[in-house]
């Protein structure tokens, strides 16, 4: 048997990548976005770098909860537990809402640490001068506190990022059609596995470089500034 | 770009080219090695699943180990899902495919094919309370299927272009998204249902629609023959003496009855 690469059979079926390529993308924006967010508030609630402004108790075990059920359980496992485990619990989720969820709430966990650590870097000098300039607590978190925590943990976050992109490759498992998924199908309707891997690998190599370039871009921009 | 990429497709060529130069020789190699690699089911009761010793069992053990006798080889069973059953074979991880695999020409472009040695039929299975008396009935409906396997190319064919597919990785998934409600239908081997259907009676499904009446075939490296030609012999003598029969009967709770050539 000679083996003989056929890129054209799997590039031929384009629209099915182009459509992997768009739901990997989407996934990814979503958790991106929801999941900094949670992750600033779980690290607001989990720092301790600043002073009085401690969230109550009950709060704090809440998320350190979380965040050690996540980060101690694979992704996969979250996955099939939102999309198999729930229905029986009367929380019946479509697949493509349940890697939606499965994604935010992977990311959250892993940001809120990351970003956590960014806040306890933060000098107490700094938080007492904004006290002593009349800021409230939420402008001392949000003007003081949070740009130079995410600019120092930055590279970090971006990595985790791109980690959970890479991640969302799982979610074809359960049907969400991104683009693990399209290869999968393609290799299984014309058996050009070895060729199907291959163009997702560089796809995704692209994606992840274009992510990080994009991410430090915007957050250069609009979360801490340059400099 | 363009360059680049066959650059990279030629070398990626000549690191395989050396691997292709030993074809026709899998015969002579089970011989020499005394080990007969067959990837087998382990998520298609009755044809393989795993016992509660936790070790493969079924008909399609029971198959690649009278193979084996036969050959007077050892057998080493690896376990393969739908999806990468033909890849198994494509890559050498196995020398037989003994997995409820049926035949069609997709497939005959990559692997060739000995006698059948199975029966075997697909079909869509729902709940009573929903109808479908014929695949237009499937419109707009969630199905579940495996992919790779037989169902999912047939469903292509036959289900109106509004049916949701969703495809799973093995048939465990597929079933858990049926049984918990993930989709509305679900497309299986009639035995693999079966089984699904006895062990979660409060689903209260039943069988719908006919897919495809596919015996099962053994899958072998295309050009392979002398192999191939090896197995088809053995499976002809088992058909004669009655062997097929008995462990159709084992399994299947039938006998083999008339299967293609």
């Amino acid at each position: 048997m000679r083996v003989q690469l056929d890129f054209m059979a799997v590039l031929a079926e384009w629209p099915l990548l182009l459509k992997g390529v768009a739901w990997t993308l989407a996934l990814t924006a979503v958790a991106v976005i929801v999941g900094t967010l949670l992750g600033i508030a779980c690290a607001w609630v989990r720092g301790r770098g600043f002073g009085d402004t401690l969230a109550p108790r009950w709060l704090q075990a809440l998320v350190g909860g979380y965040v050690e059920l996540i980060r101690n359980t694979p992704f996969i496992v979250q996955l099939f537990f939102i999309f198999f485990g729930l229905p029986a619990a009367g929380f019946k989720l479509s697949a493509e809402t349940a890697s939606f969820i499965a994604m935010v709430v992977n990311l959250g966990a892993y940001a809120a640490e990351i970003i956590r650590a960014g806040i306890e870097a933060t000098p107490r000098g700094q938080i007492e001068a904004a006290i002593s300039l009349a800021l409230n607590r939420v402008q001392t978190f949000v003007r003081v506190v949070l740009p130079p925590a995410l600019k120092k943990v930055w590279p970090g976050m971006v990595s985790q990022i791109i980690i959970v992109m890479l991640g969302s490759s799982v979610c074809g498992q359960i049907s969400t059609q991104e683009l693990s998924y399209a290869a999968d199908l393609i290799q299984s309707r014309n058996f050009r596995s070895f060729e199907a891997f291959i163009v997702i690998g560089v796809i995704y190599l692209l994606l992840s470089v274009a992510l990080r370039h994009g991410l430090n871009w915007v957050a250069a921009r609009f979360l801490f500034g340059r400099g | 770009m363009k360059p680049t990429k066959r650059l990279f497709s030629i070398a990626i060529a000549a690191l395989l080219a050396s691997a292709a130069v030993q074809a026709q020789t899998a015969l002579d190699d089970v011989l020499k090695s005394k080990t007969l690699k067959v990837a087998i089911p382990t998520d298609s009761a009755p044809y393989g699943y795993v016992g509660t010793d936790l070790k493969p069992i079924g008909l399609d053990i029971d198959m690649a180990n009278y193979i084996g006798k036969k050959l007077g080889v050892a057998v080493e069973l690896v376990p393969v899902t739908s999806a990468n059953r033909i890849p198994a074979l494509q890559t050498r991880k196995a020398d037989l495919v003994i997995s409820t695999l049926g035949k069609n020409a997709e497939r005959e472009k990559v692997i060739d094919f000995t006698i059948a040695y199975s029966p075997f039929f697909q079909a869509v299975f729902g709940p009573k309370a929903l109808n479908a008396k014929s695949f237009s009935d499937l419109a707009g409906k969630s199905v579940g299927v495996t992919r790779g396997a037989m169902e999912d190319q047939e469903l292509g064919k036959v289900a109106p272009p509004s049916t949701d597919t969703k495809r799973f990785e093995d048939n465990n998934a597929t079933i858990a998204a049926f049984v918990s409600g993930q989709v509305q239908f679900v497309a299986l081997g009639a035995s693999v249902a079966g089984n699904m259907m006895a062990k979660n009676p409060q689903l209260d499904s039943e069988y719908k629609l006919l897919l495809k009446d596919s015996p099962n075939f053994i899958g072998v490296a295309k050009g392979e023959d002398k192999l191939r030609t090896r197995v088809n012999e053995i499976i002809a003598e088992a058909k004669k003496n009655g062997d097929i029969d008995t462990m159709a009967k084992k399994w299947l709770g039938r006998p083999a009855g008339d299967l293609p050539l």
